[in-house]
Parts: C-alpha cells; structure tokens; sequence
C-alpha cells in the first residue's frame, strides 16, 4: 500500500535538518503552531484576567482607589480611583479579549492545531503553509486589539458586542481610533479563523489514517470538525459586520444611521447572526476533549458514542437559528420572539443528552482522578448549571426582566469559565506531556483544581441572585440605585472570591511554566490513552510518523474483554482477530 | 437583603414571577438529579484495586427516554411561555384605553412627557419632567420609547417590565401597575460612559393623587 | 517511504488512506473558502436588501446615477473571462502547454481590464458627485437629486451610495485578488510548464475562484444595475 501524495511533500520524521528559526518561529508544524497558539492566548487570558479585577475592584469597593492604580493615566483614573469612561472600558476589553483572544484560540488555535493530525493519524495539515498563516494573522489581530489599550482614549466601550449606533459615533462613545481598531482586528481574526477552519475540514475529510473511518473518530475530532464548519460560515459575517461599522465610522456611511436610513438593529442581526455559533464554537471543542477525558478517566467506552456525535451536529445546525434570542427586548418583532424562543428551548434537548451521556460513560466506571479528570468531571457539573440557566432567559417573558442583568452575566461564566475554561484545565495538562515530552505536576493540579472550583463558584453563583434583584449589566457604580445598595455587601464578597479566584491561577502559570523547564519526563502513554497520539513518543516527533498508522477500531476500548491484562486498547493495536481495512484505492469522481 | 426577585408591582410580575417559579422547579430537578448523579458516582465508582469497568458502549432506550423528557418538557414550556409573550409583548397585547406616556431616551436622562389634562399625546397641554416616572395605580399605561442619540433601555424592576429604546425606532411597551408607592427605573442597555447613572424616579400613585400631581406639574412645567 | 508517483493520478485522489471526499485537498479546501466567502457577500447583500426594503422613500432608478450599458458590457467581459477559463482548463488537461498559456493570459487580461473599467466608473462617480455617504453637496448629482428628488433618491442617496461601494467596492477587490493569483500562477508555474495532464490542480482550483467571482458579479450587476 502505498501512501502517494501524502509522501510528495512530507518531511522526513526521522532526521529534521530546519534552522531554528524554521523549527520554531515561522514553523509549518501544526504542532509548533499549536504551542504558538498555546503561549499567545495564555497571555490574553491573564490580560482579560486582569481587566476583570480591576472591573470586580470598582464594583467591590465604588469610589475607593485601585491598589496599582495610580499606574493609569488620570484620564482613566483620577487619584487611582477608576472613572466610568475606563470602566467601560474594562468591560468591553474584557470581553473582547476573552472571547477572541483567550477562548477560541485556545481551544480551537491550540487544540485543532495540535490533535487533528495526530488523532486522525497523519504528517500534518492539508494546507500547511495556510496553516501558519492563520497563527500570524491571529498574532496580528491580537496586537492589533491590545494596542487600543494604549492609545488616546483607549479601547472600545461599547461593550464585547459593540452596538451600534453607540459604535458608530465616535463623539457619542467617546472612542475613536479604539474603535478603528478594534473593527481591523477583528476583521483580520476572521481571516485567520476561517484559514485555520479550511485545513481543518480539508485536513479530517481527506487525510485520516486507513481504518479511521468517521465513526472511529475521537469526539474531540468531531467536536473540532463540526465548530470549523461554524467557524467557516459564521466568521464572515461578522468581518462584514465589521467592515461596515467600521465604514460608518470613516467614509460616511449610513448602515447603523437611523438620521440617514441606517438601521441599529441591523448591527445586533448581523453580529449575533455570527455571535451564536460564535459561543457553540466556544464550547463543542471543550465538550469534545471532556469526551476523550471523561472516557480515560472512567476506564470505559464513551456512553452513546452515536448519540454523542448527532448531539454535536444537532446543536451546531440548531445554533444557526436561535441568534434572535439575543434580542428578546430589541424591539424587533415580536413574533420573531416566539420563533426564537422555541428554537432556543430545543436547543437544551441535545446538551442535555450529551450530559446525560457523560454521566452515563461514568457510571459503573473505574474512576481514576487525575487532574484531567478531576477538571473535566467539573466541567459537566458546571456546566449544567450554565445551561440549565440559559432555559431561564429562553423563556422570553422570564428573559423581560433578566436580559441585561448579571442573571445572564452569571449564565454565561458558568458556560465559558465553568464550562470552555475548565475543560481547558483538564485538556492542557492532558495533552502536555504529547506537546512538551514533559508532565505537569499532579500534586500542584489537584490544588489548582479545588481551590478554583471553590473561589469560581462563590464568585459566579451569587450573581444569579443579583440578576434576580435586577441587578443591570455594565453599571459603573451600583449604588446609585436605592435597590441595589442593599446588594453592595454582595458585590463586595463576589470581587473578594473573584481576587482570590484569580490569585489562584497563578498556580496553574507557574506549574505550566516551570513544568515545561523542569517538569518530570513523560512516558509515551502516561494516562494509558487510546488515541493514536499516544502511539509517538513525548513529545511528538515532527511529520509525527514515518508511516501512517493504521486504525482497527474507535477511540473508546477501554476495559474491553478483548484483553485481560489491560483496561485500555489502542486504536492501532492489531489484535489477533483484527483484519486489515478495505483496500485504500477508492472510486475517482 | 433580598434573595428572590422584587416586590410585585404590576400585573404581569405575578405571571412572570410564576414561570420563573416553574423553571426553577423544573431545572431544580434536573440539577439535583445530575449533581448528586454526579457526586454519587464519583464516591461510589472510584477506582479500587481489583475494581473492573463495566464494558459497554450504551443503551438506546435511555437515549431515548433522556431525549424525550427533556424534549417534551421544553416544548411545554415553550407553549406556557409563548402564551404570556404574546400577552405582554405582543403585536395587539397593548390594551385600547391604556394611558399614553412619552419617553424619549437620551444620552444620559429619560425625559417624560405626560398627555395632560386632555389624556392625548402630541397635543399642546402636553408637558415635560426629566427623569421622573408618574404613573396611576391600576389602570394600563402604554409608554412610547424613543431614542435622541443611542440605544437606552427602560426598565422597571418591580413593574417587570424591560423595552430597547432604539433611535430611529418608535416602540410601545405597556403596563399596569398595582403597588403604590416609589420605585426606580435604570437604563438597560450600556448607552456610554453615564450608563450607570441613567436612573429614574417611578411613582405609582392613586387616582386622586395621580390627578393632584398632574395638576401641580403642568403648572411647574409652564414656561 | 516509497515514492510511486507515476502510477498515481492526483487529479483523481484519494490518497493517502481512507477514501475521503474523493476530491483532492486543494479543491476540497477552495470550495470550503468558497462558503466562507458566501457568507461574506451575504451580510453585505443581505445588509442592502434589509436596509434597500426597510425604507419608504424611493431608492435611486439605476440608470440616473450608474452607466448601466457600461457595465453591462464589463459584466459580458467577466463572463467571458469565466468561459477563457474553462478553456484554459480544457487545454491543460490534454495537456496543450500552449492552449492553457493563452486562454489563461486572455483571462488575466479579462479580468484586469473588467477591474480597470470599474476603477473608471468609480472615478466618473466620485466626479459627480457619488460617495459611500450619498451625494456630495454642491455636486451635479446633488443638484439633480434636488430638482428630481424620485429618480435620484435624494432620500435615501445616503444609503444608495453606502451600499453601492461597499458591495461592488468588495467584489472589486476579490476580482484583483484572483487576477493577481492567477498571474503569479502564469508567472511561477504556467509560463515553465509545470502543470501537465497529470498535475494541474492549481488551474482547477483558480478556476473555481474565478467562477465564484463571476457568480456574485452576476448577482451584484443584477440587484445594483437592474433592480
């Protein structure tokens, strides 16, 4: 059997002869690209971190000078104490970069990057040269977006979503050349999403391994592929929506202009047109590598593995259809209310079977906790309660009273920290030692762990009460409102958890960092995996193998009666009674 | 401190309140079911030595079974909920004698402006109050949003009651208020740097006090 | 690893392994583009009907402001680059080195002309009067918009001229970034004769692109110069 084109271009796995710079900085290895991505999006993560304390300290203490506060400009805080201007500010970037800067390339620049090839069992991408373009491009965007924080007036704020009318007029917001490039940025975001996604179909359609046919694939493989088809069609949308703001602001446009025609509300349809698949982009890849985890960890196969994979693509197809529930109380029609609500309500069916699925893979499990483990068990735990929450705002006259408020503020940390963030702390220690030929610390991981499951909670739960108060989103000073001060002692004890919160992530950066220095070596299989990663040595050689692997059955086999001296079966472990796939040579078209 | 939601200050809170009540009852179960699932599992199915995993790939009839609960429970909801939504917000929801108000939302104030004595908005005994929401107890008032720059949002705690004031756009919300007494009204969508401070007095009076304020502030609001 | 490449047609995969898509990556991965980039055009189409539809007053007749019978003819000209191109395909996959050299070049020249015409048409309008944020005060089109305000859409020239730039102004740029692939394919690959009847994936691929290009054209020249 021969494996042609593969072979025209790959490098040899055996003797890597590139120059440093090769290897390392402009490199076409997915797996470099993803460690790229990895370091970056850390950054932003710690950056969107810290904008968040220093929201959590004006929210906790209104009026009271910032510790390190007199490091602003007095433009942004006068005496140290932060002024509203920034404090919108801080809300905005926050958002914005959490959600394209932290999230999504972290789960989907790190982790499509580095397991699809190695999971499907091929050299590298399809187009690898695109490949590396997407990271530099998201490099780009990223400096693009932190450096609005320096410049006059600072960054955007109007919020992660960016409103229009208020977005379009600098003289109403306040931001001008922020603004500018805020729209830039993302615009060339998208292209480095949409570069990355046309690999990753491309790459999982034509490059899997002979014997991995679709349904031997690692969810984890699925979830990535079916969030680059969102990413793919969803991105665009909002490069468009960018553009056109980003038009009204200079050439004198009129799309967001009511004076002129324009309409404001064409801003909310287009960006959350992009916006819902944008947060199913943000959670099927985490959902996925919780998948993979959760099966390691249970020494079982995965719980309704079909069922699993028509959940991923039932909630991705649905996804498309709910945008409007963003828009309950916009003033659009209201019949449209009634269409949404119900698409929105029948989203949770597909959620809740993949939840149902997880609990099922570990019941009568034997469950080994391991950090990964220990995360992604949490993940399924909060996440629940982030989606049980959402069925809240689902139901539009309940959504009239908590739209806006930090009910959904609350929602949405329980899916995108609870949720996206926690599989992220399962996935990274799992997949260190395939990356870096090192182990994270156990010990170091389960502290990590608990004292964040602890802080997280208390920061994040309270809020769902505050919602229920009416307690507004974005409000600079909460007192103002005689029917929030009986709140404040809340606020207070939610920035006090959010600081211990975030003081406990230094944990997990220091583990990371000094892990990869001095971390313990790793063995080939540390956590006894079956995906085909777990057949290269730690960490994974460049072209990752010389011959590609061939797969004789799904990921899952663990505790299979097959063998008796293990709990776990490697895809491509040839057993006795295994026969080899059908021939490779396929029909032309 | 308050844990549940606000005082009930109109007469949709009591419908809204009760199918918040609803979903925390239903959502309660299934957080309970899933997260004492989840703890007893995690006890129970730890890894001891000599332990084995149970080797199976799954069982239809659960999928179905935690399929269709979840399904059938939703579209129930969404039946019970579309109900009110179309009572609250609907196109022909605002009752025929409701009470008209202008509000006209701006950068960073609402300015409220009162039919006077004839009860008809846009003619010449109309007056104007910043931030001050006057409004007789019992009887529909439907407001008229309007945005001058931005968009705002009006929203009233008590009466339940959230509408975007989009510029361009003219947006009826109703309402009918039960409780005497003062409130606030907050802007609820982030509308600029004075987002925060975008408050409004709310006054539910009495009928006879509605017609003793309204006397004394068309008079204050002469020029 | 053994090398077979003579006995492989890469025009006709799958390689390496699993039977795949049967169409190989660089095809697979244009047409994956290709929908990102449907999508693109339809927040900026979609943008035009909703705002075009959303208003009351009349919307310029197209013939006042645009050079319809212009474009008509650089819309011909497109379409004809589009069938040049199918033709360069043709002749390379019998392997005519020179057929494919030629109807690529006229294809290339298609296409940049069509380019140069719109550039012309840009600055005719910016000349009288027409920008992306309506009808520039003082212009001649302004003035004609005030002494007939229905078939020049003085209401809604703002929008008019909004949409108008944005739209052609982004297929514009798609068109020059596939002339530009397309010579630097002439200049890198074509002109040495490194495609064959065995290997031109590359000329498939821009001609898909192309096609695409003259697809939204199509669209665009009918809701903009037509309707």
């Amino acid at each position: 059997m021969t494996s042609v084109a593969a072979t025209a271009r790959v490098p040899h796995a055996h003797h890597d002869d590139r120059s440093f710079i090769r290897k390392y900085i402009f490199s076409t290895d997915h797996k470099i690209i993803g460690i790229q991505f990895l370091f970056v999006s850390l950054f932003f993560l710690l950056l969107g971190g810290v904008l968040a304390m220093q929201m959590r300290w004006q929210l906790g203490f209104p009026g009271k000078p910032m510790p390190g506060g007199g490091l602003l400009p007095e433009s942004m805080a006068a005496g140290g104490v932060i002024l509203p201007e920034y404090y919108v500010q801080l809300v905005s970037m926050h958002g914005t970069f959490m959600v394209f800067f932290a999230i999504m390339p972290l789960l989907v620049g790190v982790y499509a990057n580095f397991l699809i090839p190695l999971k499907i069992g091929t050299h590298d991408m399809a187009f690898p040269r695109i490949n590396m373009a997407s990271f530099w491009a998201a490099l780009a965007a990223g400096l693009l977006m932190f450096a609005s924080l320096f410049v006059p007036e600072g960054g955007i704020r109007s919020g992660w979503t960016n409103y229009a009318p208020l977005s379009a007029r600098p003289d109403l917001s306040g931001v001008t050349i922020g603004e500018l490039l805020w729209c830039v940025s993302i615009v060339i975001l998208g292209l480095s999403s949409v570069m990355g996604s046309v690999n990753y179909i491309t790459t999982i359609i034509n490059h899997r391994a002979p014997g991995m046919t679709w349904f031997r694939m690692p969810l984890s493989v699925w979830a990535l592929f079916i969030t680059a088809i969102l990413a793919v069609l969803a991105l665009p949308v909002l490069q468009g929506a960018a553009i056109l703001l980003l038009f009204d602001q200079t050439i004198g446009t009129h799309f967001f202009d009511p004076v002129a025609g324009g309409q404001a509300l064409l801003w909310q349809h287009l960006f959350w047109f992009f916006g819902h698949p944008e947060v199913y982009i943000l959670i099927l890849p985490a959902m996925g590598m919780v998948s993979d985890i959760v099966a390691n960890g249970s020494r079982k196969p995965i719980f309704g593995y079909h069922s699993m994979v028509f959940a991923i693509i039932a909630i991705a197809f649905l996804g498309w259809l709910v945008w409007g529930h963003h828009m309950f109380m916009s003033g659009m029609n209201p019949t449209l209310g009634s269409s949404f609500m119900v698409s929105t309500l029948v989203i949770a069916v597909p959620s809740a079977v993949k939840v149902f699925n997880w609990m099922g893979t570990m019941w009568r499990g034997n469950l080994r906790f391991h950090v990964p483990m220990l995360n992604a068990t949490a993940f399924v735990a909060m996440f629940v309660i982030g989606g049980l929450s959402g069925i809240y705002m689902a139901a539009t006259p309940v959504d009239m009273f908590i739209h806006d408020t930090y009910f959904i503020v609350a929602h949405l940390h329980y899916v995108l920290f609870g949720g996206s963030l926690f599989a992220l702390f399962a996935a990274i220690p799992y997949w260190f030692p395939k990356m870096f030929g090192r182990m994270m610390s156990e010990r170091w991981g389960k502290v990590h762990f608990w004292l964040t499951f602890v802080f997280y909670n208390l920061t994040f739960f309270p809020m769902h009460i505050l919602g229920n108060a009416g307690h507004m989103r974005r409000i600079y000073d909460p007192t103002q409102y005689d029917f929030l001060k009986p709140y404040q002692p809340m606020n207070e004890f939610i920035s006090i958890s959010a600081f211990l919160l975030f003081a406990t992530q230094l944990i997990f950066f220091v583990n990371f960092w000094y892990s990869l220095f001095k971390g313990k070596k790793a063995p080939q299989n540390p956590w006894e995996d079956n995906g085909l990663e777990w057949s290269l040595p730690s960490p994974a050689p460049h072209g990752n193998w010389e011959r590609v692997p061939t797969v004789y059955r799904g990921p899952y086999e663990f505790s299979s009666p097959e063998v008796s001296d293990r709990d776990y079966l490697p895809q491509n472990e040839k057993r006795p009674t295994d026969r080899e796939p059908a021939s490779t040579t396929a029909p032309s078209h | 401190m308050h844990w549940w939601l606000p005082l009930k200050g109109s007469t949709f809170a009591g419908d809204i309140d009760g199918l918040f009540l609803a979903i925390l009852i239903i959502t309660g179960i299934a957080f309970v079911v899933v997260e004492a699932g989840l703890i007893w599992f995690v006890i129970k199915y730890r890894q001891r030595p000599g332990r084995k995993a149970f080797y199976t790939h799954g069982n239809a009839r659960a999928e179905v079974i935690w399929t269709t609960i979840p399904a059938v429970t939703m579209v129930a909801l969404g039946l019970i909920s579309n109900h009110y939504w179309v009572r609250i917000k609907g196109r022909n929801s605002v009752p025929a004698n409701a009470y008209p108000i202008a509000i006209h939302a701006k950068q960073f104030e609402w300015q409220v402006t009162y039919p006077g004595a004839d009860g008809q908005l846009g003619t010449p005994d109309d007056f104007t109050v910043r931030n001050q929401l006057h409004v007789p107890v019992g009887r529909p008032v439907v407001v008229h949003l309007s945005s001058e720059d931005v968009i705002h949002s009006f929203f009233v705690p008590v009466f339940r009651v959230k509408q975007d004031a989009v510029p361009g756009m003219d947006i009826k919300a109703w309402f009918q208020a039960t409780v005497p007494g003062q409130y606030e009204l907050g802007c609820a969508e982030l509308c600029g740097m004075g987002h925060y401070r975008m408050r409004a007095q709310v006054f539910v009076h009495t009928p006879e006090e509605y017609d003793a304020w309204m006397k004394q502030a068309a008079e204050e609001a002469k020029p | 690893m053994t090398h077979a490449t003579a006995t492989v047609d890469l025009m006709r995969p799958p390689f390496p392994a699993e039977p795949g898509s049967g169409v190989y990556s660089n095809k697979l991965g244009m047409w994956v583009f290709l929908a990102s980039d449907v999508m693109f055009f339809t927040a900026l189409i979609g943008t035009y009907i909703i705002l075009r539809f959303g208003v009351s007053q009349p919307w310029a007749h197209p013939n006042a402001v645009l050079n319809v019978p212009l474009t008509a003819f650089n819309t011909f000209l497109l379409i004809c680059s589009s069938v040049s191109m199918v033709k360069a395909f043709a002749a390379i996959s019998n392997g005519d080195q020179r057929g494919l050299k030629l109807w690529l070049l006229i294809t290339i020249l298609a296409g940049a002309s069509f380019v140069g015409v719109q550039v012309v048409e840009y600055i005719k309008l910016v000349g009288h009067g027409f920008t992306p944020a309506g009808y520039r005060e003082g212009s001649l089109l302004a003035e004609h918009a005030v002494s007939d305000p229905v078939k020049y859409g003085a209401a809604t020239a703002g929008l008019y001229g909004s949409t108008f730039f944005t739209m052609t102004g982004f297929h514009g740029f798609h068109v020059t970034c596939g002339v530009i692939s397309m010579t630097y394919l002439y200049l890198t690959k074509v002109l040495p004769g490194k495609y064959s009847r065995q290997d031109y994936r590359g000329i498939e691929t821009i001609g898909l692109y192309w096609h695409f290009v003259d697809l939204v054209w199509i669209i665009l020249f009918t809701i903009v110069y037509l309707i």
